[in-house]
């Protein structure tokens, strides 16, 4: 058998030195989850068009099924896991939960980055915003009203804590 | 009953599986991960229709890094032999070969052979290496087609059954479903209108963002062991153990949290052919199904014909209806034609109907069921007639159908008498809504509105809760909690008991653990899982007695336990908690336990308004606003309600919209993928506002009644009436996409 | 997916022996957002994959008034549209990128990437057709440039020959009195591929008169379409209504729509008229503020 040479990548993943080794042909979303034992990004559609599979790549949301390992060389990557701090939720996962704004959870990681980094650039978006930017994450549980509101929800104790 | 203040029903704690959910930690099926795990890979037809000459499998199996293939000769043989599966019989040869195709394959994407490897990318590669040779049939997938004298036939010995009555050709159509009440013929000749038209509806996917997986570890004891994505462990179990032919003891269904499901979670597909792999290989053994797998391989509903007739009197009253439906089955018997047919009529009293369906098989995956299986078809046909009806008559839309709604007493066509039920109650929040009493003036717009029921059943669910020395509890249940119910369960057992959410520990126990309980699905689990929850805190409550009256010298008799779950007697008065803690001190530990089979469907009606706003130009629609009222009996937990409510409304918006398989000539699924099956986004919908109505099932404790399902009903209708107030065309057909409102459009302006 | 070499050369040279090497068994790697989804599903295949996106050239963008923009073929979609001063002169490639895929797909796909895989309904496309947009190529014998417009020879096909790659698009500096739009039909309102697309451009003279226009057709043909006498038309004209329904009118007849899953032929070219005249409206708009 001749597997193409794997590529040893160094990266960051929620903060910490990470390097592994993988094939060429997979996938971030794969290296997360089977290398890296990050199982929190899930895999609904593998083409691009779901979101569940969101992560940030230095500082922008992707689709992780869409990046290969070996193309994270040297770059930063925030996954679902690394949101909490320590063992406090972040403001974006308090409000989803208070507001029962999931009911499966699979697409709730997706959502839990995307929408991170929808609040860090902007607090205040409006609804408006929100479902714009938030449209490549699928949600088929909840007909995304309370997803709506507990970003903005979350979005309003982002902008009132220090 | 919905008057009563409770302390903990009603209320918005956070659920128990929350944190694990926001954090990633929560392990679904495909996160599992178990030493020496292999990768499978499912190898799938091409072809909508064809025999299996032959499968070599030699090339595969030589290749580097593969452990196991399989195909058809690995399956054993389970003839003709009928299951009963709890919710229904189920055919095992069918399913078995819906599992892995054996003498043909029916559709594009039946099971032909499987591949275990080192990983998944080895897999796949090795699968394309097995040739197999068909001979490609002609092939079918329109349901009228279908039905033809000559169309092409899937099962050589199916014949069909019509009223107990056995035809001597075989054909596609496993069963035809009559029913009758009154005398439909003559009423029609009474009546003072009538509406008929014929109606259409396109397969749609349930679309749960999950792909099937299921992980299966054939140990050296003889012992299956499944983790899964699945609505129900028992059913898995019992499916997975007689199409291995294998006891019912040896296997082991574990399942993992699941990513949504809709009913299409509930028959099996991956685990006999995870288990075989893992069997040959030795080891562990994890498929996941691809987006495309999971569009052709797994159960879509049924696309229908409809051909519904309504007759009135002057006064509004409907004396009349008749339908003929023709509903897929998929490639194997058993799709949801007897749903259809009981639903069609089922939100109006009326006198005389007839109602004829036909379950028919073509050359797409088996459907299964979607939230309400069969009625949401039914109710794009009735309620628009009704809204027809009530135009002609001059009548309010919201008129006629609180004139003719059902109530405690009214017969539905298939015979049973509703209990009290809540579809009026539920047009009158409609008529008090604020949406209702919203003017809507803009140009190209327009308001419709729908009713919606589906039964809600009761089925059987086993509780066990252990009582920890500190008074809090471990409630052991065995419903797979999709959306949130294991909190609106142990919020039962916390009322029951004067506890609060928190001091449960609710578990999703397994098929060893738990007991006996059926599916999460029927809008049966906070209504059945709830009541054995609530049985078990009451069987606990009466063991405390006992054991108090020893503890305070008296009777049990003496002892009372108040509505707040406090303990009196003898002068005491203690809450469950102190008494817990007293007893566990006192060297008595509890285990409390109840089983439940509620006979009776806990009825859930409702009703919506949408409004909706056309551009001319393009036929888009765009949604603007949307209500979704129903009877919730009583809501445990209203922000779970709530998501149930626009979680199906916003399905039915799609379906009504923009879902739909896409055939090529070939009969094969051109759009296998999110892409172009084209489900909501947020940037589709506004807010869906929802009105929980609460009249209260006198069979349950606290009056639940389920609410899953009914709220996909309405929305293709609800639409379907707003397009056409905002544009005087009637859509007959789903999806209402945009170049078919605008041919539709096009060609009613011709015609003027 | 079937195995592959991953490269990453650090200059544009360097890859133009590496793909001239393999010939079609190398594929260039930007955003990854075509090509990965197309290898994982067997529609094209690799025994090399090349990222490029280490070579700063095709990294990188640069504006001048008088030079216009130069934009590297994997710089992403989102630049186009967070930048204020790019997305406000050019407003047809802002539109388009920022309703290409959704946030995610944005964040990596590139025009480059979008221009290369020549999809009849690319959203970029139609949009740098109607700001005149040159592509750069760089290959074994130098540097050579193509009009947009002319670099899809066919859905999926381009003019690039073997050992040549992308480098940069180069989008003339815009004037004050000109404005685009890009405007394109979906059934739902994102993460749809284009039924039809329609990028157009004006240039107004003082008095508000139509000096200049350009219209450019996506989804409606093997190739995104410059629709010549339907912007040739509207020269000397007022920018109204009727006159922009007229030049819809004349984009219909080069249109040669398929019927698919995504929409009629009949609809299409319909739907043509529509949105020529819609972003003709818009980019009018633009150019008068």
């Amino acid at each position: 058998m001749s597997a193409s040479k794997k590529v040893h990548v160094t990266t960051t993943i929620n903060g910490e030195d990470i390097d592994f080794l993988c094939e060429p042909r997979h996938s971030l979303l794969e290296v997360l989850r089977d290398n890296l034992g990050l199982t929190g990004s899930k895999e609904g559609c593998n083409n691009g068009n779901c979101g569940a599979c969101t992560v940030l790549l230095n500082g922008r949301p992707v689709d992780s099924c869409l990046v290969l390992g070996a193309e994270v060389e040297g770059a930063e990557i925030e996954t679902v896991e690394g949101i909490a701090c320590n063992s406090n939720l972040h403001p974006v996962q308090e409000c989803f939960l208070e507001g029962a704004a999931l009911q499966c959870g699979i697409c709730t990681p997706g959502f839990m980055v995307a929408s991170k980094a929808l609040l860090e650039k902007d607090p205040h978006a409006s609804e408006e915003t929100i479902r714009f930017d938030l449209s490549g994450n699928l949600c088929r549980c909840t007909g995304y009203d309370k997803i709506v509101r507990a970003v903005q929800a979350a979005g309003q104790k982002m902008s009132t804590e220090v | 009953m919905t008057t009563t203040q409770y302390r903990v029903i009603g209320t918005r704690p956070v659920r128990h599986d929350g944190a694990d959910k926001v954090t990633g930690k929560a392990i679904y099926t495909a996160d599992t991960k178990l030493p020496g795990m292999l990768a499978g890979f499912v190898l799938r037809s091409p072809h909508a229709h064809a025999k299996i000459i032959s499968i070599d499998t030699s090339e595969a199996e030589a290749t580097p890094g593969v452990h196991a293939v399989i195909s058809n000769a690995d399956f054993p043989n389970v003839e003709d032999k009928i299951a009963d599966l709890g919710e229904g019989s189920v055919n095992l040869s069918y399913l078995s070969a819906n599992c892995m195709a054996q003498k043909k394959v029916l559709y594009r994407g039946h099971a032909v052979a499987a591949v275990a490897a080192t990983d998944v990318h080895i897999a796949e590669e090795a699968a394309r290496k097995i040739k197999v040779e068909y001979e490609v049939l002609d092939s079918v997938t329109w349901v009228l087609d279908a039905m033809e004298e000559n169309a092409p036939l899937l099962h050589e010995d199916l014949v069909t059954d019509s009223l107990g009555e056995k035809a001597d050709k075989p054909s596609n159509v496993p069963v035809h479903l009559h029913f009758e009440k009154g005398d439909a013929a003559t009423a029609f000749k009474e009546a003072d209108v009538i509406v008929e038209r014929e109606f259409k509806t396109a397969t749609v996917h349930q679309g749960y963002i999950e792909p099937h997986a299921v992980v299966a570890d054939y140990n050296e004891d003889g012992r299956l062991r499944i983790w899964t994505a699945t609505q129900g462990s028992f059913t898995c179990r019992q499916q997975t153990a007689e199409i291995l032919q294998i006891p019912l003891g040896n296997v082991l269904v574990t399942p993992c949290e699941i990513g949504g499901g809709f009913g299409g979670k509930i028959t099996v597909y991956l685990e006999p052919t995870a288990a075989l792999l893992s069997k040959k290989s030795g080891r562990p053994v994890r498929i996941a199904m691809t987006r495309a797998d999971v569009f052709e391989a797994s159960g879509p509903t049924p696309g229908s014909f409809m051909r519904v007739k309504l007759g009135a009197k002057n006064d509004g009253t409907l004396i009349a209806g008749e339908a003929w439906l023709a509903y897929d089955a998929g490639a194997y018997p058993g799709g949801m034609i007897g749903p259809g047919c009981m639903c069609v009529f089922s939100c109006y009293d009326i006198d005389h109907a007839i109602v004829d369906g036909y379950d028919v098989c073509l050359n797409k995956p088996k459907t299964s069921a979607y939230r309400a299986p069969g009625a949401t078809q039914v109710a794009f046909a009735t309620e628009q007639l009704v809204d027809e009806i009530a135009q002609k008559l001059g009548m309010c839309e919201l008129e006629i159908r609180e004139k003719n709604a059902v109530k405690e007493g009214s017969r539905r066509v298939d015979g049973p008498v509703y209990p009290p039920i809540g579809l009026v109650e539920c047009l009158d929040a409609l008529k008090q809504s604020e949406h209702w009493n919203t003017p809507l003036e803009g140009a190209n717009q327009g308001r419709g509105i729908a009713a919606g029921f589906w039964f809600g059943c009761g089925l059987k669910s086993s509780a066990a809760c252990t009582v920890n020395s500190d008074g809090t509890i471990n409630l052991l249940e065995g419903s797979t909690d999709i959306g949130g119910s294991r909190t609106a369960i142990a919020m039962q057992l916390a009322e029951v008991l004067g506890l609060e959410a928190n001091d449960i520990n609710p578990q999703v126990g397994d098929t060893d653990t738990a007991g006996y309980t059926d599916v999460t699905g029927g809008s049966r689990v906070t209504f059945a899982t709830g009541m054995a929850a609530y049985e078990a805190g009451r069987d606990l409550q009466q063991q405390m007695r006992t054991l108090a009256a020893d503890l305070w010298d008296c009777s049990t008799d003496d002892i009372t336990i108040g509505e707040d779950g406090v303990f009196s007697g003898n002068g005491k008065a203690v809450g469950f908690k102190a008494l817990a803690v007293e007893l566990f001190a006192a060297g008595e530990h509890l285990v409390g336990r109840a089983t439940v089979a509620p006979e009776c469907p806990t009825n859930g009606f409702g009703a919506q308004i949408a409004d909706v706003e056309v551009d001319p130009e393009t036929g888009k629609v765009t949604v603007l606003r949307y209500t979704t009222i129903q009877d919730a009996g009583k809501a445990i937990h209203p922000s779970y309600v709530e998501g149930q409510l626009q979680g199906g409304t916003v399905q039915g918006i799609g379906w009504a919209l923009n879902e739909e398989y896409f055939y090529r000539d070939d009969d094969t699924m051109a759009n296998a993928s999110f892409l172009d099956y084209r489900m909501p986004t947020m940037l589709d919908v506004p807010m869906i506002d929802t009105i929980i109505v609460e009249t209260g099932n006198p069979e349950h404790p606290y009056g639940v009644r389920g609410v899953g399902e009914t709220p996909i009903v309405p929305p293709p209708a609800a639409l379907a009436n707003a397009i056409y107030n905002a544009t005087d065309t009637r859509m007959t057909e789903l999806p209402m996409s945009p170049p078919k409102l605008w041919k539709a459009m096009q060609s009613d302006q011709a015609s003027e | 997916m079937k195995e592959f070499d991953y490269l990453a050369p650090e200059s544009v040279s360097e890859v133009v022996s590496v793909i001239s090497e393999h010939g079609d068994r190398a594929k260039l790697l930007a955003g990854g957002t075509d090509i990965i989804v197309q290898l994982r599903e067997g529609l094209r295949e690799a025994d090399v994959v090349v990222d490029i996106k280490k070579i700063d050239e095709v990294t990188s963008f640069k504006y001048s008034e008088e030079n216009g923009l130069s934009l590297g073929a994997a710089v992403a979609c989102y630049h186009l549209y967070e930048h204020p001063e790019l997305s406000r002169l050019y407003g047809a490639l802002a539109d388009s990128t920022h309703i290409i895929g959704g946030w995610q797909i944005q964040s990596r796909a590139s025009v480059g990437g979008n221009l290369c895989n020549a999809s009849p309904a690319a959203d970029s496309i139609p949009s740098l057709i109607a700001l005149n947009a040159t592509a750069v190529i760089a290959g074994p014998n130098g540097e050579r440039t193509v009009a947009v417009q002319d670099f899809c020879t066919g859905p999926g096909r381009n003019v690039l020959e073997n050992g040549e790659l992308l480098v940069s698009i180069q989008i003339p500096a815009q004037c004050s009195n000109s404005g685009s739009a890009y405007e394109r039909f979906i059934p739902r309102n994102e993460m749809d591929i284009a039924v039809v697309g329609v990028g157009s451009w004006v240039r107004l003279s003082a008095d508000g008169t139509i000096v200049e226009a350009r219209i450019s057709l996506g989804a409606v043909a093997a190739t995104p379409l410059f629709a010549e006498e339907a912007s040739a038309s509207l020269a000397g004209k007022q920018p109204t209504e009727e006159n922009f329904t007229a030049a819809g009118e004349l984009a219909k007849q080069i249109a040669t729509p398929i019927s698919d899953m995504r929409g009629t032929d009949e609809y299409r070219a319909h739907l043509v008229g529509v949105l020529v005249k819609r972003t003709l409206t818009t980019a009018a708009e633009r150019a008068q503020n």
